[in-house]
C-alpha cells in the first residue's frame, strides 16, 4: 500500500519532508518512525489524515501520516 | 518595597501636571499588577461609561511586579484603556525592553489623562520627567519617530510609540515600542493619538529590590532548566519562532483561509517556520531576559533590508486569510504595520474580509483606485496595509476594523470577529474549547485569553480530543485565570509551555516577599477576569456578543482534514457560565462577586 509520510520542524534535518512510501499491509505509525530513523522521544505530535493519532495506529492504504515534534507559538 | 517600586506617574495631558503617586501595596496584592491592578485603577478612576476618544478616557501604561527583575521574560508591560474597536476594557502586552526600563526608571505604571493641545511625547529620564513637543514628529513613521527621538535622548532609552495608523484614529492601531514589539490589538494606539501623545520615552538608572535574592538566584536556576528541557521553549520557538505553527494548524485542517471560508491551505509550507528559517532568518531577536528567544530578524529582498519577522498569527493574517502564499510579501506587510503602526491580526484579517466583500460583488472597482482586491493578489495585499496606515483612498475604510467595514456593506455578519475584534489564526469550527474561549475572550475575539490550542492542538500539559465538548468549560476557565495572572506578573505568556501556576507564585513570592500559594495565583486571575467582565456588562456590552460568526456556527468546514464541522457553542455556554459562578444569563453572581471580594463592583 501506499502512504504519504510528511516531517516537520527538526524532523526534517537530513530526512525527505514529504514523500510517499510503498509499505506493507498492518504497518503502524511507529514501524514508519523506526524506518525513517526517529527518535520516539522526538515526536510529541501524529496526525493520520488530520486527525489524531498514536504509535500503534495502524496505516491504510492512501494515508497521509503528519509527524511534528513538540511545537508551540501562539 | 520589593518588586514593585513604589511609584505611579500621573500625567495630565490638558493642564501639563505631572504627578508622583504612591503604589497602594494591598491593592497589589490583590490585583498582582499589569493586567489586573491597571484594570482595577481604570475601574475605579474612569469607569465603564467613557467614549474611548473622549478626553475623559485614560491611558494607563502598567508594569507588573515581576517585569524588570531577571524572571525569564521579565520585560512585559500593557495598555490598559477603553477600546475604541470593541467597547469592552483593552489591555494589549507588549515585550522588548521598554517596559524593563519603565521599572528602572523608578515607576511600576503610567497613568495619562487629559489632551494635549498639540503632539507631544512624554520623557522619563529617572526622577526627570517632562512633557515636551513632538510637532515634528506627528505623521512620522515608527522607525523614524524612534530614531529621532534616541537622537535627544539619553543613549540606551527605549521608546514606545505611535506611527501615522495611530494618529489618524485607525481602530486597529497599535503602540509599538523597540521598532517592532506591539501592543497591538483593541486599537489602544488609536487611544494615544486622541490625546496627542507621540511617544514615551523611557531612561532609568535604577534596579528593582528582590525580597529574597539568595532564594530567587535557586529559584531561576529551575525555571531556566525547565524552560530549556521543555521541547516548545527549549527547542521549537527558539528554532523556529511562533511561525512554527503553520504547518500543524494547517494539517489539523484549522488554518482560515480566504476569510475563514476554507479551513485548509494547499501552500501553507510556503509560509511556514520552516521556510522562514530556511531561507530568510537572519538571527534571532529576543526581548529582555528571555531564553527562549522567538522573535525572528529576517530578510525583507523587495527593500534590501533586514527587519523584525512577522509572528505565526501575521503569517497567517496576510498569508492564508488572503490566499497569498508568498512570504516576502508578508514580511512587507509585517514591515508596514510596524511602521504605521497597526495590530497586524486586524489589519490581515480586514483585508481578507474585503476580499470577500469584492469577491462577492459588494465592493466594487470603482471605489479601489485601480487595484485589485482579489483573494491571492499578493502585492495588492501589501498596497493596502499601507493604504489602511495612511487611510488613503478605500484604505480609509479599512483602518476602520472588518466589522465596521462589513457593516458599511450591509453583511456585518462576513466580518470573522468577536465583540468586532478580528479572530485569530485558528478555526474553531474544529477546536471546540477554543471557539468557547473565543467567544467568552473579554476582550473579543483573541487566542492569548486563554490559548486552547495547546491542549487541544498541542498535547500541552496534556493531549485533549479537540472535537469533544466534556470538560472544555473547565479547561477554558483556568487557562483564562492563569493567563490573566501570567498577563498581570509581566511575564510573557510563552513561558506557560514550561512553567505552571506553582513556578509562577514561588518567583512571585521570592522577588516581593509575599505569601502566595498557586491556588491564590489562579483566584486572583479569576478575580480579575471577573472585574473585566463587570466592566463589560456596565460598559452595555451583552452577555448575546459571547458568540461566534455566523458562519463559524452554522457552516461546516467545507474540505480538508476538519471537513464537517462547526463550533457547538450553544452546548458549551451554558456549562461555562455555571463552571465561572455566573447565572443562566452570564451575569456574575453576587455570591461569586463576594467570594472573589468584589462586592463594590
Ligand atoms: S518568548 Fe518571544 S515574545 Fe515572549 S518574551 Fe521571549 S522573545 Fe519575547
Amino acid at each position: 500500500m501506499k502512504v504519504r509520510v510528511k516531517l516537520f520542524a527538526t524532523l526534517r534535518n537530513g530526512r525527505d519532508k514529504d514523500k510517499v512510501y510503498e509499505l506493507n499491509e498492518k504497518t503502524k505509525i511507529k514501524d514508519v518512525i523506526e524506518m525513517l530513523n526517529i527518535d520516539r522521544g522526538d515526536v510529541k505530535i501524529l496526525l493520520i489524515n488530520g486527525q489524531d493519532a498514536d504509535f500503534e495506529t495502524e496505516l491504510n492504504d492512501g494515508d497521509i501520516v503528519a509527524i511534528f515534534p513538540p511545537v508551540g507559538g501562539g | 518595597m520589593f518588586g514593585f517600586r513604589g511609584t505611579l506617574l500621573r500625567v495630565n495631558l490638558t493642564t501639563g501636571e505631572i504627578k508622583k503617586e504612591p503604589l497602594n501595596l494591598e491593592l497589589a496584592k490583590k490585583y498582582i499588577g499589569g493586567r489586573g491592578l491597571g484594570t482595577k485603577i481604570y475601574y475605579d478612576e474612569v469607569g465603564p461609561n467613557v467614549d474611548a476618544f473622549d478626553e475623559k478616557n485614560k491611558l494607563i501604561v502598567m508594569t507588573g511586579p515581576l517585569s524588570g527583575t531577571q524572571t525569564p521574560t521579565g520585560g512585559r508591560y500593557m495598555v490598559i484603556t477603553k477600546s475604541p474597536l470593541t467597547g469592552t476594557i483593552a489591555c494589549s502586552n507588549s515585550g522588548g525592553f521598554f517596559g524593563a526600563e519603565l521599572k528602572n526608571a523608578g515607576y511600576d505604571g503610567i497613568i495619562v489623562e487629559g489632551k494635549a493641545e498639540k503632539p507631544v511625547y512624554l520623557s522619563i529620564e529617572d526622577d526627570k520627567v517632562e512633557i515636551k513637543d513632538a510637532t515634528h514628529l506627528w505623521g512620522k513613521v515608527v522607525s523614524e519617530t524612534t530614531d529621532e527621538l534616541k537622537k535627544v535622548s539619553p543613549e540606551k532609552s527605549r521608546i514606545m510609540c505611535i506611527g501615522p495608523a495611530g494618529e489618524k484614529l485607525s481602530k486597529i492601531a497599535a503602540i509599538i515600542n523597540d521598532y517592532d514589539r506591539a501592543a497591538g490589538r483593541s486599537g489602544v494606539g488609536a487611544v494615544m493619538g486622541s490625546k496627542n501623545l507621540k511617544a514615551i520615552v523611557a531612561k532609568g538608572t535604577t534596579k528593582v529590590d528582590i525580597y529574597d535574592k539568595d532564594g530567587l538566584k535557586a529559584s531561576l536556576q529551575d525555571k531556566m532548566k525547565k524552560i530549556k528541557d521543555n521541547g516548545v521553549t527549549g527547542q521549537g520557538l527558539p528554532t523556529y519562532g511562533t511561525a512554527v505553527l503553520v504547518n500543524i494548524i494547517n494539517e489539523n485542517g484549522v488554518f482560515p483561509t480566504n476569510n475563514f471560508q476554507e479551513a485548509y491551505f494547499e501552500k501553507a509550507d510556503n509560509i511556514s517556520g520552516e521556510t522562514m528559517t530556511d531561507k530568510y532568518l537572519v538571527r534571532k531577536n529576543p526581548c529582555y531576559a528571555c531564553p527562549i528567544a522567538c522573535g525572528r530578524w529576517v530578510k525583507i529582498e523587495a527593500l534590501n533590508m533586514e527587519a523584525g519577522g512577522p509572528e505565526y498569527e501575521t503569517l497567517w493574517a496576510f498569508g492564508s486569510d488572503c490566499g497569498v502564499d508568498d512570504i516576502q510579501s508578508i514580511f512587507l506587510a509585517n514591515h508596514y504595520c510596524n511602521e504605521y503602526g497597526l495590530d497586524t491580526i486586524s489589519a490581515g484579517a480586514t483585508i481578507a474580509a474585503a476580499m470577500e466583500l469584492y469577491q462577492k460583488g459588494l465592493v466594487k472597482d470603482d471605489e479601489l483606485d485601480g487595484l485589485s482586491l482579489k483573494f491571492g493578489d499578493k502585492d495588492a495585499m501589501v498596497e493596502w496595509t499601507k493604504k489602511m496606515g495612511k487611510r488613503e483612498g478605500f484604505g480609509d475604510k479599512l483602518a476602520e476594523g472588518s466589522y465596521r467595514l462589513c457593516e458599511m456593506y450591509g453583511v456585518p455578519e462576513l466580518s470573522m470577529s468577536v465583540k468586532k475584534q478580528e479572530l485569530p489564526a485558528y478555526d474553531p469550527r474544529a477546536i471546540q474549547g477554543h471557539g468557547l474561549q473565543y467567544a467568552t475572550s473579554n476582550r473579543g475575539g483573541c487566542h492569548v485569553r486563554g490559548y486552547m490550542i495547546s491542549p487541544e492542538i498541542l498535547g500541552l500539559p496534556e493531549k485533549l480530543d479537540r472535537h469533544t465538548l466534556e470538560g472544555k468549560a473547565e479547561w477554558v476557565k483556568v487557562f483564562q485565570d492563569l493567563t490573566a495572572a501570567i498577563d498581570s506578573l509581566g511575564l510573557c505568556l510563552f513561558t506557560s509551555f514550561a512553567l505552571g501556576a506553582a513556578d509562577y507564585a514561588e518567583m512571585l513570592n521570592l522577588v516581593c516577599g509575599f505569601n502566595l500559594t498557586s491556588d491564590e495565583l489562579l483566584e486572583a486571575g479569576d478575580r480579575i477576569y471577573n472585574l473585566e467582565r463587570m466592566f463589560n456588562l456596565d460598559a452595555g456590552i451583552k452577555p448575546e456578543e459571547d458568540t461566534l460568526p455566523k458562519r463559524l456556527l452554522e457552516d461546516a468546514i467545507p474540505e480538508g482534514p476538519s471537513k464537517g464541522h462547526v463550533h457547538r457553542l450553544s452546548e458549551l455556554l451554558p456549562k461555562y457560565y455555571e463552571v465561572r459562578g455566573w447565572d443562566e444569563n452570564g451575569i456574575p453572581t453576587k455570591e461569586k462577586l463576594e467570594a472573589l471580594g468584589l462586592k463594590n463592583i
